[in-house]
């Protein structure tokens, strides 16, 4: 327990039962501000919270189960749904898993692009988290500066894949369309005016003496807690923990850019919102460097590879882009797959999103395992609320930004 | 992606561990009896102090499987960035595994999905309840012979109404 937690909550839970004067509060599941289906069963002395109970799976729909029964190409559709607020981080997680069990490397373009997409989700889920976070404790001006650019964002998703929510646009070996110059064009405008938004973001509630109340010093989770808790990404570095995938294995493109890992070190609500924004400028930078050296050449693995669809014209002018596609659309071919296990993780925005996969050798996996970040942290939360009041419950839950989809899977 | 250094001392103090490679992860399989020990080698000496996920695979229709359920357990490490995969292989009819609570808090809730899924008690969990799925769901709907759609246990849930909520 740390110094600043108060003593009121660090007394024996055992002695609630003298202590009839608490009461039980239903929070979830269908309230405002858990934003999507949890819940939590607290215990309150007043307006202090003497003991948290989440109860979560509403939301369960066996994503796992349906793993093992759609292959590699079908169940990126199911990754969008996981973590919904950022769904082409989920897509591009999945296929970087797919891909290590193949042993198979993407071309440079497709590797860029990818990227490119990861930090793009990376902003939007921190617009979501840092503005649903200041919606929920009285900032909504905020929110709507911060809703606004996603929209933006969700424009650009729609000029590459034609979905602006559930994209599903990678594949095995590739992606399901190149991106275009229009594609382009966008992200660098977005790159030019987006700074402008963080920085009314930040002249909003930097400074707000009612949102530092409210975050300052609320939901301490320290760095040994960190770690023993299994804590990663935003969550994880606003505690002390120095961890970035990105950094520590680079995967696609990441040690060809220049970036800073974002860190706080006093581990409360504050920290998390000034490192989620720290990060959105950082993600900024990436995605320029990405833009302006994007390389050219094909998007998708070649024939030879054999597990990405050749596009049309290789399929009607050419015999082996005809095999090809044929091969891989029928159902008894497909690709071939060890019969071995891996696991991938990349830094999603919400921490480490990782995919352990046995393959069988057929294209389907024998089992998908999804290492879900929302899951972990919010096992934290009772932890992080306990001695704190009512009101902060909010407040603590936007800074761990729980999704109930990818929560519950 | 584990340091060859760490591998020779972990295989010092237990030297009967099966260790395995692919893409550059190393696996080391681990009689039950010794998991915590193993785990706590990792933990202190070695300094794999991130415990990434807990998970479990049933081999009921895997070819050439000789077991029923591989436990998973994927370490890393904060300092050196290394990785290490950690697996146990049960057989039922006792499918009890020490818990890793003692040793990472972390290991709660991923043990608690583990028992809901596929039914592995874990000795020593403090609070060893279902945690995805309803409480009286007495099936473990991630292991190989219980079917995509279910044994009809949707259609059995209890119904509320208006009058009784």
């Amino acid at each position: 327990m740390s110094l600043l937690t108060p003593e009121f909550a660090t007394q024996d839970i055992a002695h609630d039962e003298e202590r009839d004067y608490l009461w039980t509060l239903n929070f979830g599941p269908q309230h405002p501000a858990t934003h999507t289906t949890l819940r939590i069963v607290l215990k309150l002395d007043g307006e202090r919270v003497v003991d948290a109970m989440p109860d979560i799976g509403y939301l369960h729909s066996g994503f796992e189960k349906l793993g093992e029964h759609l292959d590699y190409n079908q169940y990126v559709t199911v990754t969008d749904r996981m973590n919904y607020i950022s769904p082409m981080a989920n897509n591009v997680a999945w296929h970087l898993a797919v891909e290590r069990l193949l042993g198979l490397d993407v071309p440079p373009r497709c590797q860029y692009i990818r990227t490119i997409l990861c930090e793009l989700a990376r902003i939007s889920d921190h617009l979501l988290c840092d503005g649903a976070m200041g919606l929920d404790t009285g900032a909504f001006t905020f929110f709507l500066y911060a809703f606004n650019q996603r929209e933006t964002l969700y424009d650009i998703f729609e000029t590459l894949c034609g979905a602006r929510f559930t994209n599903s646009y990678t594949r095995v070996g590739g992606v399901m369309h190149d991106a275009t110059p229009l594609f382009v064009e966008k992200v660098r405008a977005f790159v030019r005016t987006f700074p402008k938004t963080i920085d009314d973001m930040e002249r909003l509630l930097n400074r707000n003496r009612i949102f530092i109340d409210r975050t300052k010093g609320v939901g301490i989770l320290t760095k040994e807690q960190a770690l023993s808790w299994s804590c990663s990404g935003p969550v994880a570095r606003a505690s002390g923990v120095t961890r970035d995938l990105r950094k520590d294995e680079p995967y696609l493109v990441y040690k060809d850019l220049d970036f800073n890992v974002c860190c706080a070190r006093s581990g409360d609500c504050w920290a998390r919102y000034l490192v989620r924004i720290a990060e959105m400028r950082e993600s900024l930078k990436i995605v320029n460097q990405a833009i302006e050296n994007l390389p050219s050449g094909p998007v998708n693995v070649g024939i030879d590879q054999r597990t990405a669809l050749p596009n049309k014209r290789m399929v009607y002018s050419t015999i082996e882009g005809l095999i090809s596609h044929f091969e891989l659309a029928m159902s008894n071919r497909g690709f071939d797959v060890p019969s071995e296990e891996s696991y991938t993780a990349t830094e999603a925005p919400n921490g480490e999103l990782g995919f352990y996969l046995v393959g069988d050798g057929s294209d389907v996996a024998y089992r998908a395992r999804c290492r879900p970040p929302s899951y972990i942290h919010f096992a934290v939360f009772p932890h992080l609320i306990r001695g704190h009041t009512l009101s902060d419950v909010v407040a603590v839950l936007g800074s761990l930004n729980i999704i109930a989809a990818e929560l519950d899977r | 992606m584990m340091d060859s250094k760490h591998r020779e001392a972990l295989l010092a103090a237990f030297p009967a561990l099966a260790q395995s490679e692919f893409r550059g992860q190393v696996r080391f399989v681990v009689p039950r009896g010794s998991l915590l020990d193993v785990a706590r080698k990792l933990r202190d000496e070695l300094r794999f102090d991130l415990l990434v996920d807990i998970t479990c695979v049933d081999y009921l229709h895997y070819r050439g499987a000789t077991d029923r359920f591989g436990m998973v357990y994927l370490l890393a490490s904060t300092a050196t960035n290394e990785r290490v995969t950690v697996r146990v292989f049960l057989n039922e009819p006792d499918l009890t595994i020490p818990s890793l609570t003692p040793l990472w808090e972390g290991a709660n809730w991923m043990e608690r999905e583990v028992w809901d899924m596929f039914g592995i008690t874990f000795a020593g969990h403090p609070d060893h309840r279902r945690i995805l799925l309803p409480d009286e769901f007495t099936a473990h709907p991630l292991r190989k012979d219980y079917p995509l759609q279910g044994r009809g246990e949707r259609h059995n849930f209890p119904i509320l109404t208006r009058s009784q909520g």
